[in-house]
């Protein structure tokens, strides 16, 4: 039980822990089970959710959530954390990333259209927002749409697409008029992943899974219907989708903490005595928690603003900044306080989470707007610092890489 | 609103060359702010009606910490504040009749003394049959003030005890220090069979318990000043940043200079994350109030420590110059690093708090 709680929290946490008892064995993630049927786990486990009012507590009500309810939302996913549930974002981009974009953005029938089928977990999501020239630089993207009867042709190369290939629907930006300066000529989508000319392949991480892919697209016709705001502005669309991302990514919860290198600490010996008792230990183990107990309010003081009904800040970037380098020294401390054996990747004991929540964290570091992008982000948009000097700048889009070259030149010479 | 007309105030009154010409006299109360902000009711906001107070326990002394915190004005607030606590928490009720009034109108001013000796590992004086003997050090704010707390060894329990001295008895000797931080009065103070009275009378109940919860609440009340401390050298190296130009463009603009103040940003939030978390666990039991209260200390100490270096580092060489004001920042941040403790005293309070996954 956390002690820092409120007494409606505390009540809240109780009931949820009680109904996850209940609810969530058959739903256990077990041993290294295929990615394919943990994808259909996480959808069976979405619908046993939503069916108890779970679903979506960050949903408006009227489309079967809980109207913003962001402390709740906190207490659901730390109490969920506890269980190696299919909780991933095969379920978790539509229901935290296209949904709320929608919500926003989209006509009223477009989002009936999604919303409950999204919410059972009947349809699932991905995003096509990365390529290979354009991460950070998210705004250089190449993949182009062309006017067509009707609607538009897409073809181009996305990349980092996690579950790409288990989706049913995509979010996608791409380049409507590359006569316009690079933010501008931008236009934003959803598409069937089913339609003609998308394939997707899986690329292997570092930790051996293959969660994310890169998708091809080749002459996919979307029709007008499924163009989302009006043409050009899908820049605009797009930071409403990566606002979410950020909010999600600083709300991670991940299987290590604090209290795993207490536990670790108690069970290991240093120096002839049980590593807790040793000073060094313990400090670093304080920073690590009161850091950890920062963001929890933090995220709780961001919570209520948007409970409120305001947009989410630029400030969500600190969670997003901190949270996962905070994992990364958690893993890090957890494998060193336990020596050379620390290494030994021992499917049965909890090794294993702490080297996967390790590089999960990494992995956390570079998407959905690298540790520098969200510096960048907390000095302009929240510092207000003067933009630093950019090449690109109001230069239409197919004259940049004249004007690259150009540049090169002068500098060799 | 508190804050606002507080920040207004003390920007008008604590400006930079005022406190340059305090740290020049080494003392630098300020009397009349002293008398101003006490008419403004900043000191009775704890004190319950029924002693001259408002009895509104929240977060408007937070939020005047982090005023203080943030223009370091010259004025005894934190341990006249402590002393409040000690005495509406602690006291008997004669007591309480005796100094809170006092205390709440800005007539006495208070000190309080937690410090042990690093070389004695406790409490320098010792009380015997009603008097206190030895030499305690530094002790903030006891220059101007009328009242002193003291956290003293009781040789006759043989346990830590909490007493009430009046300063200005002869028994009571005040050598002013000189201190790293100028803008905070410090005295070694030598007590010689000084009359001193038991906090609590002989209803007292566990010292060690009460040092402990005074320490937490100091521990909040700094977290709010460091908040303030740390905002203040943020903006001094935003608005130092804008104008500065190097390379043909202001400094503002490379991102070198740009993610060092996102990262004092992000430290800065999670301070003050904490350091509310710390003002609601006050209202909490014990092993709440301890583990919050650790968090906000730890979290706001790294945090201003880091936004008052950097601070100074951006501003380059004239960063290190008397006539820049860095160095106020730089040096409150040690003060209140190192006034409450030793950081390991917090990290087991935070440490022993963590419960297992």
């Amino acid at each position: 039980m956390d002690l820092t709680e409120s007494p409606e929290g505390q009540a809240y946490r109780a009931k949820v822990a009680a109904w996850l008892r209940e609810n969530a064995p058959p739903f256990l993630i077990t041993g290294r089970m295929p990615l394919g049927d943990e994808v259909a786990l996480g959808r069976k486990w979405q619908a046993r959710k939503a069916q108890a009012g779970y679903g979506a507590l960050l949903w408006p009500k009227r489309y079967g959530g809980e109207a913003g309810a962001p402390n709740q939302m906190r207490i659901f996913r730390g109490e969920e954390a506890r269980y190696p549930l299919p909780v991933q974002p095969y379920t978790g981009v539509g229901l935290g990333m296209a949904l709320p974009t929608l919500f926003a953005h989209a006509p009223e029938e477009l989002i009936e259209r999604f919303a409950g089928p999204t919410l059972r977990g009947e349809l699932t999501w991905c995003q096509l927002f990365s390529e290979p020239s354009a991460g950070s630089d998210l705004a250089g993207l190449r993949t182009r749409a062309t006017r067509t009867e009707g609607g538009w042709i897409i073809n181009g190369q996305k990349v980092w697409n996690s579950f790409a290939d288990y989706a049913d629907w995509a979010i996608l930006i791409a380049r409507s008029d590359p006569s316009r300066p690079k933010h501008q000529g931008l236009t934003y989508f959803v598409v069937d992943m089913h339609s003609p000319g998308i394939e997707a392949r899986p690329i292997r991480q570092m930790t051996g899974g293959a969660d994310f892919c890169e998708v091809f697209l080749t002459d996919v016709f979307i029709p007008d219907a499924q163009q989302i705001g009006a043409e050009g502005e899908g820049w605009k669309v797009a930071l409403t989708t990566l606002a979410h991302e950020r909010a999600r990514f600083g709300g991670s919860r991940y299987q290590i903490s604090a209290s795993t290198l207490v536990r670790i600490a108690r069970e290991t010996c240093l120096n002839g005595r049980p590593a807790i008792e040793d000073s060094a230990v313990r400090e670093r183990i304080a920073v690590i928690y009161a850091r950890e107990r920062g963001l929890t309010f933090f995220g709780a003081r961001l919570a209520t603003r948007t409970s409120r009904g305001e947009p989410i800040g630029p400030e969500v970037s600190v969670s997003k900044l901190v949270s996962p380098r905070l994992t990364q020294d958690t893993g890090a401390f957890a494998m060193e306080l336990m020596g050379y054996e620390g290494l030994i990747e021992d499917e049965s004991s909890d090794l294993r989470v702490i080297h996967d929540n390790f590089c999960l964290a990494t992995s956390h570091r570079i998407a959905g707007g690298a540790d520098e992008i969200m510096r960048n982000q907390i000095a302009e948009k929240v510092l207000k610092l003067p933009q630093d000097a950019r090449l690109d700048k109001g230069v239409p889009f197919d004259q940049l890489s004249q004007l690259l070259t150009s540049t090169r030149e002068i500098a060799r010479r | 609103m508190i804050q606002a007309q507080a920040r207004e105030l003390l920007a008008e009154r604590s400006t930079f060359p005022k406190l340059r010409q305090a740290a020049n006299a080494e003392r630098g109360f300020d009397a009349d702010l002293w008398r101003e902000v006490a008419e403004l009711g900043w000191l009775s906001l704890d004190v319950p009606e029924e002693y001259g107070g408002m009895g509104c326990e929240g977060l408007e002394r937070c939020v005047l910490s982090e005023e203080l915190g943030r223009s370091l004005a010259p004025i005894p607030f934190a341990s006249t504040s402590a002393v409040i606590d000690a005495v509406r928490l602690f006291g008997s009720d004669a007591q309480k009749a005796r100094y809170l009034p006092g205390l709440a109108s800005g007539e006495i001013r208070g000190a309080l003394s937690l410090v042990e000796d690093p070389r004695l590992g406790g409490f320098a004086a010792t009380f015997a049959n009603g008097q206190l003997n030895g030499m305690v050090r530094p002790v903030q704010d006891v220059d101007v003030a009328g009242l002193l707390v003291l956290a003293a060894r009781d040789a006759d329990a043989g346990t830590a005890g909490l007493y009430l001295v009046d300063p200005d008895q002869a028994g009571v000797r005040r050598r002013p220090l000189k201190m790293f931080d100028r803008l905070r009065g410090h005295d070694e103070v030598t007590f010689e069979a000084a009359r001193a009275e038991r906090l609590g009378g002989d209803t007292a109940g566990d010292a060690a318990a009460a040092i402990a919860e005074l320490a937490e609440r100091c521990a909040v009340a700094i977290a709010f000043e460091q908040v303030g401390g740390s905002e203040a050298c943020l903006e001094m190296a935003i608005a130092y940043v804008r104008e500065r130009k190097t390379f043909g463009r202001v400094i503002g603009t490379y991102q070198a200079i740009q993610h060092r103040l996102a990262d004092m940003f992000a430290e800065k939030e999670l301070a003050r994350s904490n350091a509310y978390a710390g003002a609601w666990g006050l209202t909490r039991p014990a092993e709440v109030r301890a583990a919050t209260a650790a968090a906000a200390r730890l979290s706001g100490t790294s945090a201003f420590d880091f936004a008052a270096r950097e601070n100074l580092q951006l501003h380059g060489g004239i960063g290190y110059t008397w006539e820049a004001n860095c160095h106020f920042y730089f040096r409150r941040a040690r003060l209140l690093a190192q006034c409450l403790g030793p950081t390991s005293r917090w990290v087991d309070r935070l440490v022993d708090s963590i419960e297992t996954d």
